[in-house]
């Protein structure tokens, strides 16, 4: 596929995102599942023994960074995965079938629409008192599938018109196969392009959560450590280092995102070269 | 379709979808596990006051009865009341929205202006010079403006305008210079989205015939970009413009909470972790109503604006 040189770029970081989370753990100088606090290492600046300086509890920045890198890329990946599963398939069968059902479906994304996504996805983790990660997962899909589902939805309104579609009703083939077989597989493009935009929205939504100490009380999330560091902000020196780090990672991957999902809605839509 | 069967349309499908977030919200509060008068007069409670605090929200009736005890709140406008030590004489869940409104407003004009003042030079700027480096950095500062967590930016704000340089005042301070930084923090998220509509939207717009037209027979540039340009493009953007501005009514809660400014999205995620049933409601409906309300102005508008728009 022919692909704009600001799309590569954004395919190019967003595989520096997968390595590092696949890989974060294990190349990371120091282990963070010990809760070890060394007060006596706290707020250093950038050594040879801690590259990017320690934070408030004497841990290792780098360190949490990779390990913010896992704890971010398993996440996003599979919020990404099941609200595209659940919206592409709600979409397809709201454009498909039409009549009741469509409207029972575009009735709820309208409800889901009525309200900022952010609270929602509070309201959800706040309930209770320790949620875990697969809470956080359940409330980012909770509305995540709605994008997913408008886009899928709109793909199906203009191909089920088309002489292939048609042919396949002629020959007898069932409402399942036409949906599996010749809907979905030519709604992948724009698809595709819904699910870079929502890597990034993820991203942020997740960082969000943790920022604001809702969500798994884990640490080493990148939100949790943009926490730490507003908290540490008379200390002036430090911050600089230990902001930035978590913020030009998350940076990274929203800008990644947002760049390969340009790119590719230019490449599936020439009509919109130039544009945006 | 006519001008006022679209406006019914309209106002059917937001109201209906406003009934429809209080229904899920009510039922999501009751279903999740979590004792709400555990929260409010804590566990240990002489069993009077927990008494009290279950008959002022209502707990004691059945759910469809709690359920038509809020929409009777809706209709006299009390929205309920907060229940604080199970006084149901005590300030009401709207006393409290009221209280906090002002703060988000406030925010959210000052933060459009600011996001209004950047975007639009910058958007213009791009579209002229499209191709080059201009438009380069103009597009790349955009999408930064989207990329960059707020978690970020708006603390290292606080720390150069407040902490480092002094200029600004920090956090939980009042007066009216407060504003400057929260608005900043705010205007260049937002920036973002504006511009890239205000160049995408020029650039179509200068490839019209009636642009080359003024051009041809021989009116200033000037005129030529901002009267018979800028004025068509700025649709799309003022669509835009509405829908942020709908979605900050409801709360900039990252801003709000970094800022120390309570605002209707912190109370909202305040009444939640405290699960303070009618507050959550009560905050709920608020913001479902503002932004359907706000998305829907702007949809009206824009039928107005461009008679196009109303056949689809």
């Amino acid at each position: 596929m022919k692909l704009s040189p600001s799309a590569w770029a954004g395919m190019i970081m967003l595989a520096v995102y997968v390595v590092a989370g696949v890989l974060g753990p294990l190349i990371a100088p120091y282990d963070l599942t010990s809760l070890h606090v060394e007060l006596a290492r706290q707020f250093e600046g950038s050594s040879s023994a801690h590259w990017l300086g320690t934070d408030a509890s004497g841990r290792d920045t780098l360190s949490q960074l990779l390990w913010g890198a896992r704890s971010a890329l398993e996440l996003s990946v599979i919020v990404v995965a099941i609200s595209s599963a659940i919206g592409l398939g709600l979409g397809t069968i709201a454009g498909w079938f039409g009549g009741w059902v469509d409207e029972l479906i575009m009735r709820l994304v309208d409800i889901l629409m009525a309200f900022p996504g952010i609270l929602l996805n509070i309201a959800i983790v706040a309930t209770v008192a320790h949620p875990g990660v697969p809470l956080t997962i359940a409330a980012l899909c909770a509305n995540g599938w709605v994008g997913y589902a408008r886009v899928a939805r709109g793909q199906v309104l203009a191909l089920r018109e088309r002489d292939y579609v048609a042919a396949a009703v002629a020959l007898g083939a069932s409402n399942r196969r036409i949906m599996l077989r010749h809907l979905l597989p030519n709604l992948m493009g724009p698809a595709l392009v819904q699910m870079s935009f929502g890597l990034g929205s993820v991203i942020i939504v997740e960082a969000s959560l943790s920022f604001l100490g809702i969500g798994p009380q884990l640490d080493y999330t990148w939100g949790a450590m943009l926490d730490q560091a507003r908290n540490f902000l008379w200390n002036t020196e430090w911050v600089r280092i230990y902001a930035v780090v978590p913020g030009v990672a998350i940076t990274w991957v929203v800008l990644g995102a947002n760049l390969l999902g340009d790119g590719l809605r230019d490449r599936l839509d020439p009509r919109q070269r130039g544009r945006g | 379709m006519s001008i006022g069967s679209f406006l019914l349309r309209r106002i059917g499908s937001g109201a209906l979808a406003i009934l429809g977030v209080s229904v899920l919200t009510f039922l999501f509060l009751h279903l999740v596990p979590g004792d709400p008068v555990d929260h409010l007069a804590g566990g240990d409670a002489p069993p009077g006051v927990r008494l009290k605090i279950e008959q002022c929200m209502g707990l004691d009736r059945s759910l469809p009865m709690q359920l038509a005890l809020f929409f009777g709140h809706v209709a006299d406008g009390t929205l309920g009341n907060q229940c604080r030590n199970g006084d149901p004489s005590g300030p009401t869940v709207a006393t409290r929205i009221v209280e906090v409104m002002p703060n988000t407003l406030w925010l959210a004009i000052c933060g459009m202006l600011v996001a209004a003042v950047l975007a639009l030079p910058l958007g213009v700027l791009a579209a002229v010079r499209r191709g080059t480096w201009i438009d380069t950095l103009a597009t790349t500062l955009s999408l930064s403006g989207i990329s960059v967590p707020q978690m970020m930016f708006a603390p290292l704000l606080i720390l150069w305008g407040f902490i480092t340089l002094g200029w600004f005042p920090g956090p939980t301070e009042v007066g009216p210079r407060a504003i400057l930084l929260p608005a900043v923090a705010v205007g260049t998220h937002l920036m973002a989205m504006l511009a890239r509509m205000t160049r995408s939207s020029m650039v179509e717009v200068l490839g019209e015939d009636y642009v080359r037209t003024a051009r041809a027979k021989g009116l200033p540039e000037g005129r030529v970009l901002f009267v018979h340009a800028l004025r068509n493009a700025l649709l799309p953007v003022i669509t835009v413009a509405g829908l942020q501005f709908g979605s900050l009514l409801s709360g900039a809660i990252i801003i709000e909470n970094v800022f120390a400014r309570p605002g209707l999205g912190a109370t909202l995620v305040d009444a939640i972790k405290e699960r303070n049933y009618p507050v959550v409601q009560g905050a709920v409906l608020v913001i479902a109503v503002i932004y359907v309300g706000v998305n829907m102005l702007v949809d009206l508008a824009y039928g107005l604006a461009d008679p196009r728009i109303r056949r689809a």
